[in-house]
């Protein structure tokens, strides 16, 4: 089967200001080569300050790579221009850790999950206002609420429209950026059975970057365990997590509040 | 023994602009003795950070506490004059907040943000404030106390700045601690770092902790009694051991059922459905009063007598209770 999405070697370098004009080159990508299937989910996993983030906006072209290549459906993505990628936007959509900053908070739900209709200009009025309570029902808000200010719901309640409002365009792939780690322990669950429903009538891919090692070993098919700006580990859940090779995967199973020390043994190699 | 912290069927309330009262605690209940850890186990709306602050007297001005009774190293707190309070606070009883970066002067460098904390409560000279800062930070950051005694917070990683505000509360030599969620915002290595930090701290002083979270799996292994708190009352407590591995609270049986299964115990299935609690928390501060059990919309097993009145807390064994009818008589 062909990957979705593909990235070779993709390396992101930054600079950093420093004092009196020392500039720094900072490598947050330093030469990272993976795929993902359709209809599958890849979690990475890995350390602060790892590359997690910057993987995700560059994936979604919202930042240009320094050197590599991304290919998404078979299209060379990082050798378009500006304006084909843009073209592209619709195909991978983004949700981010806190909706309370992602969202308006003075638009209603039924505004925030149309206004990427309006901007594309699909659809007349009519339709997109259907469309729009459609996915507001499909991530279980009910319609006597779509009228309701972004800020007036909970928190599990705005990532659910930060969902649909990344739906509203179809997208195939969906990175989703901590998308859960600011939710209560309750609202995780609801929101994560909520990902994986739609993965299976949507047919979504999902790429799902998190700190919650639990989680992502429960929603991926496959992880990747990424430490400065590489790819240090990769493969199925259930062998990444039972059988890390790698000594920063070992180091952040540890870590995973609730682990009992006892229970990871160093593995001879 | 006396208790060091005496907590008795307290009430808070808050006034909201149209006028409307709301309850955020009703009938806590609960005693911390001296060297002790209670964690209070609380999701959005609980109540958790209301009592965190109604502890220390800094309810808002639009909040009170209606009723009860709140004892500290044997004085009531209720009845003590605002001066005094500020004395204690800080003092005796420190407060950790969430947010590391509101907590912490942007223009003020570590070591001054301390001592300034020391100045407010012991009369040294400025040498012995110095001093003492000095000290604190070795204390909380091994290597490295010398580069953070000197910089701003915004030079420091989420990590560092968490200790920071550990530093200001142990300034002091206070007795009890209350963290509402101080690893909420780190990354789970950095999180079990500061944990480390805790254990080691509390040890060494003596210290006695509140430490409030909404995340249970942070809790075993370091809170020695929990306080399971659900729209404002407390559904269950005992043992963290006790509470979490036998849950007796529908709600706490809940909670913990819906969590990803533990990684130790091996990825066996994936992607099934998690099963999560129906419904949603409910705003405590809308709830009506001792008219049912607030859970009892979201309850597996609620009966008739569930939307009758308030249950009570029922004692299951000398070190666990549970707020149900189920184990009423």
């Amino acid at each position: 089967m062909e990957p979705l999405i593909r990235a070779e070697n993709v390396v992101k370098r930054y600079k950093s200001g420093g004092a009196f004009g020392s500039r720094q080159e900072v490598r947050a990508l330093a030469g990272v080569t993976f795929s993902i299937l359709p209809r599958t989910t890849l979690a990475v996993v890995g350390p602060s300050g790892s590359g997690k983030s910057t993987l995700a906006l560059c994936l979604a072209c919202l930042e240009p790579v320094s050197s590599g290549q991304i290919w998404f459906e078979r299209r060379e993505v990082t050798a378009l221009d500006a304006k084909q990628q843009r073209a592209l936007r619709p195909s991978i959509q983004m949700v981010f850790q806190d909706p309370a900053n992602s969202l308006n908070p003075r638009m209603s739900a039924l505004e925030l999950v149309s206004e990427p209709l309006n901007i594309q200009n699909r659809f007349d009025k009519r339709e997109r206002r259907d469309r729009a309570y459609d996915l507001l029902q499909r991530v279980g808000l009910p319609r006597e609420k779509a009228a309701q200010r972004s800020d007036e719901f909970s928190g599990g309640q705005r990532q659910r429209i930060a969902i649909a409002r990344a739906l509203a365009l179809e997208p195939k792939l969906l990175i989703l950026d901590e998308a859960l780690s600011a939710l209560d322990c309750s609202v995780q669950a609801q929101v994560a059975n909520l990902l994986i429903e739609l993965q299976a009538s949507l047919g979504l891919t999902y790429l799902f970057i998190s700190h919650d090692l639990a989680m992502a070993a429960h929603l991926a098919d496959e992880i990747a365990v990424m430490e400065r700006g590489q790819i240090v580990e990769m493969g199925a859940a259930g062998s990444v997590v039972n059988m890390p090779q790698h000594a920063v995967t070992r180091r952040l199973l540890l870590a995973a509040p609730g682990v009992s020390n006892a229970a990871l043994e160093p593995q001879a190699v | 023994m006396t208790p060091l912290l005496d907590v008795q069927n307290l009430r808070v309330s808050y006034t909201a602009r149209s006028g409307q009262c709301l309850t955020a605690l009703a009938n806590v209940s609960f005693a911390l003795q001296p060297g002790e850890t209670l964690g209070v186990l609380g999701e959005s709306g609980s109540g958790k950070s209301t009592l965190a602050v109604a502890l220390l007297r800094l309810l808002p001005a639009n909040g009170r506490i209606e009723r009860g009774a709140l004892h500290f190293e044997g004085q009531d707190l209720l009845r003590t004059a605002p001066r005094e309070l500020e004395k204690i606070r800080g003092g005796r009883l420190a407060l950790i907040f969430q947010e590391p970066s509101l907590a912490l002067h942007p223009a003020i460098r570590v070591a001054d943000q301390i001592g300034d904390v020391i100045a407010a409560h012991k009369s040294f000279a400025r040498r012995a404030v110095r001093e003492q800062a000095r000290q604190i930070l070795a204390a909380v950051f091994p290597t490295e106390a010398e580069r953070i005694a000197d910089s701003y917070p915004h030079q420091l990683s989420g990590g560092q700045r968490a200790r920071v505000l550990i530093a200001q509360a142990i300034s002091c030599g206070p007795s009890l601690i209350v963290a509402d969620e101080p690893t909420a915002a780190l990354d789970p290595e950095t999180q079990q770092e500061i944990l480390t930090l805790f254990r080691a701290l509390r040890q060494k002083f003596n210290l006695s902790m509140i430490w409030i979270t909404h995340n249970p799996l942070l809790l075993e292994g370091f809170a020695d009694r929990v306080l399971i708190l659900y729209a404002g009352r407390v559904v269950e407590k005992g043992t963290t051991s006790s509470v979490l591995s036998s849950p007796r609270h529908p709600y706490t049986q809940a909670l913990l059922r819906c969590l990803p299964p533990r990684i130790e115990e091996g990825v066996a299935s994936h992607k099934e459905y998690l099963p999560a609690i129906p419904g949603e928390s409910i705003v405590s501060a809308a709830a009506s009063e001792g008219c049912r059990c607030l859970f009892e919309p979201r309850c597996a097993e609620r009966m008739v007598v569930c939307t009758e009145r308030e249950p009570e807390m029922v004692q299951l064994s000398s070190t666990h209770g549970a707020s149900c009818f189920k184990h009423a008589g």
